[in-house]
């Protein structure tokens, strides 16, 4: 037992960064895409500084399919679309390319979310002061929405190791990969629990980590 | 220094149009403290919102300092906007950010530089007395400092005018008190044009020069504070004032007494006069004051007499004359 898992140690190392680094990727995408896209959902609604229904609706309307279709349909689905960005469909970079697209909605939402709890007579103050609405996002409605944003990011997190698991399906790499080929092909045991305690512990990490960093952003 | 013409603010809603502001036109002076009263839902809000344009106006036209809002395109109605200041009822201060940072938000939509805003922020903190919160988060601050971190606020641009939302109406009395003396102090010290809305006599009476009374989006009694108080022609606007000078005599009074009664309110230099010792030497009448209260409005006494007048009818009758001569104001509450 002790030798098998020794053994598998390399194999392990090496799932263990695909996984970090499917979930650095896509997080960072979603991050970089889902924030403006949050803001956007939000600020276009009405009565707010940009109100603008046929975006928002356009908006609304796109996150929610994409948001519908279940991740394990989306990531074959996207396969011709993985094949032109990376030039590849398997191996973690390609697996990034529909975890990234799952994940931006979901964090964008999320985002929206957070928006939603700021009190309206706050974000109108500053409209009265005449601040532009630039200067209102930056200024008043992320450093007000932060704690809730940083909450929306451990989830997401979260969901993206899940999300990462599921690519091993379609040979995407990481920890999930490892255990369909060892532990699914193979009856491996050792294999499947391993993965489990470690996913187990990832999830608990960030969740950890995400919290102490929401209550410190907290100044309410 | 604000002119409102003909101003409709009407909702749309899922249940039909709601009528906010029913065709109000307003001229309110450079320098003056202005209240509108009102009942909950009587458009108080809304005429306000639409004097920065928070709320567009369905027609009507909006002047501030010779600007007609309605015109400018979105930039220029920014910086009109930093002119005119906004204090609420909730303060609505940015939680995440310190006291200092709140106040130079303001100075930043301006586009001042951080030399600029270091030394602004600290007259202003001076100003509403709070040196020594600046670098506390909002959550720390008792209600009537986060109203002053609100007038700092309002006040960073170094606006002609400030509007007030029930700025007071979540405070209690003796910090409503001195959030009013701190209005009436940038009121005289910085020549600021103030409007406030308010349902609170108290306010009125306080500091303002000149109200309006407002009743289902339209202005039904406008007129300088003292006069309005000691001759209302409204009903509604002297259920108002007398949530202050509280002046329903007890019923058991009127019942028990058998002469003449009558209010007489005296106004200004009259109040201090001997009217009524007067009047008893002139004429065969016994006065026998029932209820009675001088208040001052903004200095200017405004005294309110119930009394009861027994003797002849004729005597009675040329006594009533004489006070109504003397005081302008007397009402004949019961007759026997
Ligand atoms: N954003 C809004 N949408 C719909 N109706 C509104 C809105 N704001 C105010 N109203 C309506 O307009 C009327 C006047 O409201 P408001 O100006 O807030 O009165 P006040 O400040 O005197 O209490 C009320 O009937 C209120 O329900
Ligand atoms: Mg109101």
């Amino acid at each position: 037992m002790i030798d098998s898992l020794f053994n598998l140690l390399p194999d392990l190392n090496k799932a263990f960064y695909e996984t970090i680094y499917m979930v650095l990727i896509s997080l960072a995408i979603a991050i970089i895409v889902g924030l403006p896209l949050g803001v956007l959902l939000f600020v276009t609604d009405k009565d707010l500084f940009l109100e603008n229904r046929p975006l928002k609706s356009i908006l609304g309307f796109t996150v929610n399919m994409i948001r519908s279709i279940p991740f394990i349909i989306l990531l074959v689905a996207l396969l011709p679309l993985t094949n032109l960005i990376t030039g590849s469909t398997i191996g973690p970079t390609a697996a990034s390319v529909s975890l990234s697209v799952a994940a931006i909605p979901f964090f964008s939402r999320i985002v929206e979310t957070s928006l939603r709890e700021i009190n309206k007579g706050i974000i109108e103050a500053a409209v009265a002061v005449g601040a532009t609405p630039w200067m209102i996002i930056k200024d008043i409605l992320i450093p007000e929405a932060r704690p809730g944003i940083i909450q929306g990011l451990t989830l997401t997190t979260i969901s993206l190791v899940g999300y990462s698991a599921m690519a091993g399906i379609i040979g995407g790499g990481g920890i999930g990969d490892l255990a369909i080929r060892f532990g699914y092909y193979r009856y491996d045991n050792t294999v499947m629990v391993t993965t489990v305690v470690i996913l187990i512990c990832l999830v608990q990490l960030i969740q950890f980590a995400g919290d102490k960093i929401a209550r410190i952003t907290d100044k309410r | 220094m604000i002119r409102v013409e003909h101003l409709k603010k009407e909702y749309t809603t899922k249940k039909g149009t709601v009528i906010g502001v029913n065709d109000v036109s307003l001229t309110i002076e450079r320098g003056e403290i202005f209240g509108i009263v009102g009942y909950s839902g009587a458009g108080k809000s809304s005429l306000l919102r639409c004097l920065n344009l928070l709320e567009k106006p369905t027609s009507g036209n909006v002047q501030v300092d010779g600007t007609n809002l309605g015109n400018l395109k979105e930039k220029e109605l920014r910086e009109a906007r930093q002119k005119i200041g906004m204090i609420f009822q909730h303060f609505y201060l940015v939680s995440s950010k310190t006291v200092f940072d709140n106040i130079a938000f303001a100075l930043k939509a301006a586009g001042k530089t951080k030399k600029e805003m270091e030394s602004k922020v600290t007259e202003l903190l001076e100003l509403v007395g709070l040196s020594d919160k600046r670098d506390v988060f909002p959550s720390q601050l008792s209600g009537g400092q986060k109203q002053r971190v609100g007038i700092a606020r309002a006040l960073a641009n170094d606006p002609k005018v400030l509007l007030c939302d029930e700025a007071t109406s979540a405070l209690d009395p003796s910090t409503t008190k001195s959030i009013l003396s701190l209005l009436k102090k940038i009121n005289l010290d910085l020549g600021l044009t103030i409007v406030l809305i308010t349902h609170e006599m108290e306010v009125v009476k306080d500091i303002c020069d000149r109200i309006a009374v407002m009743e289902n989006g339209r202005i039904v009694e406008i007129g300088r504070v003292y006069d309005v108080f000691s001759k209302p022609t409204q009903e509604l606007t002297r259920s108002f004032i007398n949530s202050v000078l509280d002046f329903d005599l007890p019923e058991h009074i009127l019942k028990k007494s058998t002469g003449t009664i009558v209010k007489i309110t005296f106004q200004g230099s009259v109040a201090e006069e001997s009217v009524v010792s007067d009047m008893i030497q002139k004429f065969k009448v016994k006065g026998n004051i029932l209820h009675g209260k001088i208040e001052y409005i903004q200095g200017t006494p405004l005294g309110i007499f119930v009394m009861e007048l027994k003797g002849e009818s004729t005597e009675i009758a040329m006594a009533a004359e004489y006070l109504r001569n003397r005081t302008q104001n007397l009402e004949v509450i019961q007759n026997d």
